[in-house]
């Protein structure tokens, strides 16, 4: 299939696995030989070597050089994944995040020499609590479903204490799946509820399955189709009505931040990911943060550790005894939670401001809403209305055309975008979510509409085969995923 | 606002395009009554320098690792981070991309994935690993969900010398379950009996190694008994540097093996992000958690990789999910494996025998003031010290003198009078001579 003899095709190089790659004894890292000395290993010396590859500092450097150029981030390409406000990554995050007063520093220093690094989860706190409304903050969950998992623990301690746990957590069908994989976490049944035929929560199913045992309803709020939920106050009355909580998905807070106090919509917890609406970076996969926000009736339960300010000096609450008359339900993560990530999105807050962040959620349903404006002739909205921060399309456009949603999408990577979110939310047929977000130019927008549309009247036209053989221009097409699920083969080894 | 791109002739366009007259149109779904017409009550946009000055201020008044002679541990340690690690990992296309669901615009992070998977297998002794966990302590909830689902079994046991924060976090993270948590007393002696303890009600046994308090433990018959009964071992690793140099829990029968990655590349960063390790035997594999990254072949044969076995996972199995985790730690791992890359097998052990030289230099240093006592027998690059005087005042003091001399371990348990002169102290490659000698004379005009 090569036409080169290396393999590589000019700026699209080929790179072995750092194994293939070893010269037995070659290491980048000069450290001194010890002194002799007496071993107190106490005979548990490792008897047989590890086996790791031996390279030379420029190998190492050339090895992660060439493998990032095989990515697409956001740096290089517009990502439209609907659901995970892929925006710009801001450099002075990183910066600020380095410097040795936040990056050098222990958990376990004494209070008196982490008092900057107190301040600052504090001060990321109370910019949370205040555009969220909410009176408490859970600092420490490490990202979306931890958050989750951190609202509903509290939730369920709230019950307990009142007596009794109750048994199911109701959501939607068109949730993330990391929403019933928390409730079940945390020891609850999951009932769905079905959406209405406006892409909503159907509020009379909702209300049908409120019963004594439901402990909390999870929303996310605007939704997974990218629509606000309208109805949300009368969500939050028939559920407090039932005696259970009310939980949102904060996934999608990057639409309304600035211009809507969660507090105000009757909503008792709700996680925030930092690595989505505060800018930090997704990393390939992470790290995030989910702090997560708490009602009044579920703050004296919120998770250890928590940062407190007394005249003028913070301090660490790492035990129950010391919270007072709080009831924390336990710990959730270790040390302090993701404390290079809060330093991350302070940096972001503080850069946007109050004013500055209305302006981004305007800007990200201003872009959202204008994509689904210049494509909803060529593609098929699944809902009638102005959306939030994402378009939500389904693939009736694709019907006859031998096109699939997953053809589509491979068909935009050769155009050079990153695809959309494809196949969820599931409440639609063959789903395609395309969250702009507010960082993109308009520029980059009617690149990518000139795109799509261009793409939509090729499948219209009967180009499927030119589909199915899309992407051409990455360093590997399509993959074989079923093959290596079948026989799975997860890490090398010596032939 | 340097973020954000749209000019303001571009958004009266595109508020044209739209058909609305305005932004606040679009807003419409939200009830009156919710919607804000005013910023909320905090500071206005700033630029890049006044947002520096104001963090550099709040960074200013901690004392950095750096500035101090510097002997903390307790599952976070300092380590020496070469330069090209925090290069390659802020390279935009590492740092500002998805997890790899479209792996044809994700063969980097996917290879770099597998070659970590391979990494942490290697130096733990296990047939697989995952992609990552949040952390030590996560994994470690994780790894007793996990050996309940594969003994169908309702209790998990764990040792006094596991990480305090891990137990806490096991504890919490299966509170709400049908599973029983048996928390042993913390055990700086060494002394508890898990062999007798172990029986058919048991899931799981959780130990670490090197244990909170330093010393190391041979587990290989403590694996035995568990075999006998079909109780899973978990041995967690909280400083894998200790790997380099000493036997790894593959080799001593461990089942499932959780660590905290932290140690390589990652940094302290107030204990936050870390890496969770976990590892495991191929024959669990469909019970693990997190996600896993395969070799496969593309549509012209050559070799890729993908993101595989997800039916495990929450997006496609929802409540019937082996984890809700999702956001990993991904660039963490990419720290983690280039760091490990860049040590080679040569390295590893290397960075391992300095560390261990550091550690018994100070240990013979410390334990000739007057009045302090080590108490951990065998130990890798921390251990476990006593002192005349409660642990927790003394380290304020050596604080006070500029010195960050270890972790008092009743800051932990302070329900446990007998930890109250416990202090743990620990060593790594970053120590120097001078080092230890100010911390063990500062210890001494302390302690007179």
């Amino acid at each position: 299939m090569s036409e080169t003899f290396s393999g590589s095709r000019g700026l699209t190089l080929e790179q072995p696995l750092l194994f293939e790659q070893d010269s037995p004894g070659l290491t980048a890292v000069d450290l001194p030989e010890p002194a002799a000395f007496e071993d107190r290993l106490g005979g548990l010396a490792r008897t047989t070597p590890p086996g790791l590859p031996g390279l030379s500092e420029p190998q190492v450097v050339r090895h992660y050089t060439r493998l990032s150029q095989k990515n697409f981030g956001i740096d290089s390409v517009f990502y439209p994944l609907g659901s995970c406000t892929m925006k710009h990554n801001p450099r002075l995050n990183e910066r600020m995040a380095r410097l040795p007063g936040f990056g050098d520093i222990h958990p376990f220093q004494p209070e008196s020499t982490v008092q900057g690094a107190l301040e600052l989860i504090d001060t990321c706190a109370h910019w949370l609590k205040t555009l969220t409304g909410l009176p408490a903050i859970a600092m420490s969950p490490a990202a979306g479903a931890h958050g989750e998992l951190c609202g509903l623990m509290a939730i369920r301690a709230a019950l307990e204490d009142r007596g009794q746990p109750r048994k199911r957590v109701l959501v939607p069908e068109s949730a993330h799946g990391t929403n019933p994989a928390s409730a079940a976490a945390c020891g609850y049944e999951v009932e769905a509820i079905p959406a209405n035929a406006r892409g909503r929560v159907d509020l009379g199913a909702l209300k049908d399955r409120l019963d004594g045992e439901v402990a909390a309803f999870m929303l996310t709020n605007p939704n997974t189709c990218g629509l606000f939920e309208d109805e949300i106050l009368d969500i939050a009355q028939a559920v407090h009505e039932a005696g259970a909580f009310f939980y949102c998905d904060g996934a999608n807070f990057n639409a309304i931040v600035g211009r809507v106090r969660v507090a105000d919509l009757g909503i008792d917890a709700m996680h925030i990911n930092l690595h989505k609406t505060f800018s930090t970076p997704h990393g390939g996969g992470g790290p995030g943060a989910g702090p997560t926000v708490l009602s009044a009736e579920l703050a004296p339960f919120a998770p250890l550790p928590m940062v407190v300010e007394r005249n003028g000096r913070f301090h660490l609450i790492e035990h129950a005894a010391e919270a007072g008359d709080a009831k924390p339900f336990g710990r959730l993560k270790g040390y302090h939670g993701q404390f290079g990530v809060m330093v991350r999105a302070l940096a972001y807050m503080m850069s946007m401001g109050s004013d500055g962040l209305r302006q981004a959620s305007a800007d990200a349903v201003l872009n959202a809403n204008y994509l689904m404006a210049r494509l909803k002739d060529v593609l098929t909205p699944s809902f009638e209305g102005p959306c939030m921060h994402e378009a939500l399309f389904d693939d009736r456009f694709l019907k006859d055309t031998g096109v699939t949603t997953l053809d589509f999408a491979k068909a935009l990577i050769d155009e050079g975008f990153h695809p959309m979110t494809m196949y969820f939310p599931l409440v639609v047929h063959g789903a395609l979510l395309i969250e702009p977000t507010e960082t993109e130019s308009r520029q980059t927008l009617d690149q990518f509409i000139g795109s799509v549309r261009g793409l939509a009247a090729q499948a219209k036209a009967g180009a499927a085969e030119s589909f199915k053989a899309a992407p051409r221009f990455t360093p590997r097409r399509r993959l074989d995923e079923t093959t290596a699920a079948r026989s799975p083969v997860l890490r090398w080894a010596a032939e | 606002m340097r973020y954000l791109p749209l000019t303001e002739s571009d958004r009266r366009d595109m508020l044209a395009a739209i058909g609305v007259p305005s932004v606040d149109s679009l807003f419409r779904d939200v009830p009156p009554a919710a919607r804000r017409d005013q910023p909320v009550d905090l500071p206005s946009h700033a630029g890049e320098m006044a947002v520096e000055r104001r963090l550099s201020a709040m960074a200013a008044r901690n004392l950095t690792g750096g500035q101090a002679p510097f002997f903390l541990g307790a599952g976070i340690y300092r380590h020496h981070i070469p330069a090209a690690v925090d290069h390659l990992i802020q390279r935009g296309e590492f740092l500002t991309s998805y997890t790899p669901y479209q792996p044809e615009v994700a063969q980097g992070t996917l290879q770099y994935l597998f070659e970590f998977q391979t990494q942490v297998a290697l130096i733990t002794g296990m047939e697989v690993a995952n992609a990552s966990m949040w952390d030590g302590a996560t994994a470690c909830a994780e790894a007793a969900l996990m050996a309940a689902r594969v003994t169908k079994r309702r209790k998990v046991l764990l040792s006094g010398n596991l990480h305090p924060h891990w137990r806490s976090v096991t504890a919490t993270q299966l509170r709400f379950t049908d599973i029983a948590v048996e928390a042993l007393d913390p055990d700086p002696m060494g002394i508890e009996d898990l062999i007798g303890r172990v029986g058919s009600d048991l899931a799981c046994v959780v130990v670490q190694n090197p244990g909170f308090f330093g010393r190391l433990a041979d587990f290989r018959a403590l694996s035995a008994a568990c075999r006998d009964s079909g109780v899973l071992l978990v041995v967690g690793v909280a400083e894998p540097a200790s790997l380099g140099l000493i036997e790894p829990p593959g080799a001593m029968g461990a089942d499932i093996v959780i660590g905290e990655g932290q140690s390589f590349g990652v940094g302290m960063s107030f204990g936050g992000p870390g890496l969770g390790l976990f590892a495991t035997r191929e024959k669990y594999l469909r019970q693990m958690p997190g996600r896993l990254c395969g070799r496969t072949i593309d549509a012209d044969g050559r070799p890729g990789y993908v993101l595989t076995l997800s039916t495990r996972e929450q997006h496609i199995r929802r409540e019937k999910a082996t984890s809700n985790i999702c956001t990993n730690s991904g660039l963490c791992a990419l720290a983690f494996t280039i760091h490990m890359a860049m040590l080679g097998g040569a390295g590893f052990e290397r960075l391992a025998k300095v560390n261990h030289a550091n550690a018994v230099a100070l240990a013979q240093r410390l334990a000739k003031v007057k009045g302090v006592r080590v108490i951990s027998p065998t130990f890798f690059n921390e251990f476990a010290v006593t002192l005349p005087k409660p642990a927790a005042a003394v380290v304020e003091a050596l604080a006070g003198r500029g010195i960050l001399g270890g972790v008092p371990a009743q800051r932990f348990y302070p329900s446990y009078p007998e930890l109250e002169p416990v202090l743990l102290v620990a060593a790594t490659e970053t120590n120097t001579a001078e080092d230890i000698d100010a911390f063990a004379t500062a210890l001494g005009e302390i302690l007179r």
